[in-house]
Parts: C-alpha cells; sequence; structure tokens
C-alpha cells in the first residue's frame, strides 16, 4: 500500500499537500504578473509591435516541453534500472509527458499565430516547426502505448522503452529534417555571438515567463501523478470488488 | 561448449528459416502484401493524374508504398508470435532475445526487399522512370540499406507491446514518425538517382550515409533493448 492508497482510502477529497498548495499559489500569483507584464508593462516592438507578446507564451512553453520529455526520459531510465521497479517513476514519466505534450501543443498553435501576423503563412516546412510536429505526434505515440492496457508492471516497461526509443529518435528525426531543410529563425537570446537587442523589461518578462511556466509545470506534474497513484488505486479495488462478489454468488 | 555469439548465431537462423517458412506456406506476402502495394502505386497515379508530375515525385511514391506496406508485414511478422503465445514459449525456453531480434529483423529485412523490388519495377513501368546505369547500382544502394534500417526499427517498434489488444492500431502511430528520416533520407537518394526534378546522380551518397546510421544506430539498440522489452 502507498501512501496515496492510504490517503485514497480516508476519502482524501484532493491531491494537495501543504506544500503543493503553497507551490499552487506561488504559481497563480508569478503567472498573473506574466500576464500584467506581457500585456501591459513591457513595450511593443519596433518591428512586430503587439505580436512580440506572443513569445512570453510561447518560448516558456517550448521551455516547458522539452524539460517535460527529458524528464520522461531520465524517470523512465530510473524505473528501468531501479531494483525495486517503483511505480512511482512510472506515473512521474507518464504525468510529464501529458503535460509535454499539453505545452507542445500550445507552442505549435501560438506559433503558428505568430507566423501567420508575421511570415504571413501559419505553417511552414522548415527545419525547427516539422521537428516540433515530429515532437508532438511522437509523445502521442507514447501516450498510446501507456494505455494499451495489462497490468501495472507492462504499462510501466513498455512505456519506459518506448520513451527511450523517443529519446533517440527525436535526434535523428531533427537531423534528418534539418539536412532537408533549414529556414527558422535563429534563437536570437540564446546565441553568444549575436548582440542581444531585447529591451530590458521585455527580456525580464521572458525569463519571468520561464521561470513561471516551470513552476505550473512542477506543480501540475505533482497533481497530475498523484491523480494517477488514486486512479491505479481506483482499478485495483474494482478489480477486488468484481472478485470478492464472485466469491459471494458462488458462496464462498 | 558454446559462445554466446554461437547461441545468438543459431537462433537467428532458426527464427529468419521459421519465419521465411512460414511466408513461404502462407503466401501472404504474395498474396495479400503485393497486390496491396500495386493497389496504392495506382491510386496515387489516380490522386496526381499528370504524367510529369509521377515522374517527378516517383521516388516518394515508391518509398511511400513500401512503408505503407511494411505496417502490414510487421503486424504480421508479430501476429505469428502471439497468436499462440509462440513468443512467450520462446522466451520460457530461455531463448537468446538477441538472436530472436536479429532473425526476425533478418526476415523481415528479406520480404522488404523483394517488395522494393516489384514495386521498382512497377514504378519504372507506371511513371516512366529510366535510371542510368548508375542510377541503378545507387537505387539498389539505397534499397539495401534503407531496408536494412527499416527491418531494424519495424522488429522493435513491432515486439514493443506484443500481445496487447489494440496494438494493431497502434503499430502505425508508432512506426511511421520513427521511420521518417528513412523516407527523407531514400526519396533524396532515389530521386538523385533517377535524376528526377533536375538532381545529379553523385548527390545520392551522402543520403545513403544518413541512411546507414539510421540503420546501426537502430541495430544497435534494437539489440540491447529487444531483450528487456519483451519480456513482460
Amino acid at each position: 500500500m502507498t501512501t496515496f492508497q492510504t490517503a485514497f482510502e480516508a476519502k482524501s477529497k484532493t491531491t494537495g499537500t501543504a506544500a503543493s498548495k503553497k507551490l499552487g499559489a506561488a504559481t497563480i500569483v508569478a503567472v498573473i504578473f506574466l500576464v500584467l507584464s506581457g500585456l501591459i508593462f513591457s513595450a511593443e516592438d519596433v518591428v512586430q509591435g503587439s505580436t512580440v507578446r506572443i513569445m512570453y507564451v510561447h518560448v516558456p512553453s517550448i521551455w516547458v516541453a522539452y524539460l517535460a520529455f527529458a524528464l520522461t526520459a531520465i524517470f523512465s531510465g530510473v524505473y528501468l534500472s531501479n531494483r525495486s521497479r517503483s511505480l512511482i517513476w512510472d506515473r512521474l514519466a507518464g504525468a510529464s509527458a501529458e503535460i509535454g505534450v499539453l505545452f507542445v501543443a500550445v507552442s505549435l498553435v501560438t506559433g503558428s499565430l505568430w507566423g501567420r501576423l508575421t511570415w504571413g503563412t501559419f505553417w511552414v516546412w522548415d527545419a525547427r516547426l516539422t521537428s516540433t510536429a515530429f515532437l508532438f505526434i511522437t509523445y502521442i505515440g507514447y501516450l498510446a502505448v501507456r494505455r494499451l492496457g495489462g497490468t501495472f508492471r507492462q504499462r510501466a516497461r513498455r512505456s519506459s522503452v518506448m520513451a527511450l526509443l523517443s529519446v533517440l529518435e527525436i535526434p535523428l528525426v531533427h537531423f534528418s529534417v534539418n539536412l532537408w531543410r533549414t529556414l527558422h529563425q535563429k534563437a536570437s537570446v540564446a546565441d553568444p555571438n549575436a548582440k542581444v537587442s531585447l529591451d530590458g523589461l521585455m527580456l525580464f518578462t521572458l525569463f519571468w515567463g520561464l521561470i513561471s511556466f516551470t513552476m505550473l509545470f512542477a506543480w501540475l506534474l505533482v497533481h497530475r501523478q498523484r491523480l494517477m497513484a488514486l486512479e491505479d488505486a481506483v482499478q485495483d479495488r474494482g478489480l477486488d470488488r468484481a472478485i470478492q462478489q464472485r466469491r459471494t454468488e458462488a458462496g464462498l | 561448449m558454446t559462445t554466446r555469439l554461437q547461441t545468438v548465431r543459431r537462433v537467428s537462423w532458426a527464427v529468419v528459416c521459421k519465419d521465411l517458412r512460414i511466408e513461404w506456406n502462407s503466401k501472404v506476402l504474395l498474396n495479400q502484401v503485393a497486390p496491396f502495394s500495386l493497389v496504392v502505386m495506382i491510386m496515387f497515379a489516380f490522386a496526381l493524374d499528370n504524367e510529369g508530375i509521377l515522374q517527378r515525385v516517383a521516388p516518394g511514391l515508391l518509398w511511400l508504398a513500401t512503408l505503407f506496406s511494411m505496417l502490414i508485414i510487421v503486424q504480421r511478422s508479430f501476429a505469428v508470435e502471439t497468436a499462440d503465445g509462440a513468443l512467450d514459449a520462446l522466451r520460457v525456453a530461455g531463448t537468446e532475445p538477441l538472436g530472436i531480434f536479429i532473425g526476425k529483423s533478418l526476415a523481415l529485412m528479406v520480404q522488404l526487399f523483394a517488395l522494393e523490388l516489384m514495386l521498382l519495377a512497377v514504378a519504372l513501368v507506371l511513371y516512366t522512370v529510366e535510371p542510368t546505369a548508375t542510377g541503378y547500382a545507387e537505387t539498389f544502394a539505397t534499397m539495401v540499406v534503407a531496408t536494412v534500417g527499416l527491418g531494424f526499427v519495424g522488429t522493435l517498434y513491432g515486439g514493443l507491446g506484443a500481445g496487447a489488444r489494440g496494438r494493431e492500431t497502434l503499430l502505425p502511430l508508432l512506426l511511421l514518425p520513427a521511420v521518417a528520416p528513412v523516407l527523407i533520407g531514400a526519396t533524396r537518394a532515389t530521386e538523385a538517382a533517377f535524376e528526377s526534378g533536375g538532381a545529379q546522380s553523385s548527390q545520392g551518397w551522402p543520403w545513403i550515409g544518413l541512411l546507414a546510421v539510421f540503420a546501426g544506430v537502430f541495430g544497435a539498440v534494437g539489440a540491447l533493448a529487444f531483450g528487456p522489452m519483451i519480456e513482460e
């Protein structure tokens, strides 16, 4: 019995603890501040006008997605290498991948809206966009593998192998798509040779976005993982109850 | 005293022979998969409806038809393993998983290569492609290297979740993104070989290099991951 199952038995109505509630409150404050800073305090861009504000959501979401998928791989590796094969690592990997898929979707949508305003088209077949689309599809596949059914151990084993395969697949796809086509804007802030041309408040808003989205990710991850533990517990319970019913029917 | 290498060699040979014998007796490749890929090639012609365009995009269509047919072959390759719990039996018998991986990959490669040769012949006739002698050499080199990669990756993803309900519908979603580098590399190399769209035949070799990297990576990873993957 895990602690969460015990919590479930105790009819806990929430997946939150004192610590996660504090994290949640801090995240909400951080995101509200990001909205104010991104929409009101920071200036318009000289060239792009207000469309530059999309960046404050777009860049942090793809950052969270990369972070989430990296963590999925790490948790999966820990699950496979750990002798105890604790399912918590499997649930953390799954929760992380789900949030990652959500944030890739956000960055694809915001990116194509920005592209429509700036390049005049929602989509171009350039290397970075195409690999990001592949990233999205690959992890949707990962989530589908998790839903294949079977025991929790089977799910954990299959999905952790799949997570590690995806880590291998993504650089290969990225490399070959890169050979195929390159047009995306170079990363302008991270490039050491480029003169950083962002105004102070814009740069601050961007970094604030990274911080607040990372907090949001951590908050969601904690709750999703606990929810998964409860879902597993419910499934176990349903099975126990069904066996009990059969026994009663048979008069055992 | 047999070494592990000898065991692997013996197991993989047995698995190749078994898979190819099943194919020889059932003729699924000949009676179902090959006609399917032919239909796909004809449907492409209906969809594009222009001989100039067809000739230009023939390399891409050739490889797309190969990948679609591959999905069926991989499905079939693991359906015979899971139908009567054959894979479980192999596992319980302590069969070397590396041998199973190599054997199943090789059998898949043989079938894929046969299919590609047929599709090439179809493309020559239906899409009026006319490669030169070096073009043929380049096409065959592309086919060999691409098939090795496809064989490894197909066996790896085919074995993932073998025996689970609903995996038939899941395989295309998992496998197609994984083989995207092969589609890109093989199509560009074949374009160069066919000299379609003004491509030079010398431009194909770097793409064949990409295909070789892909085959090497998935061969190595498959050898490591296949064992843990099938022992559920």
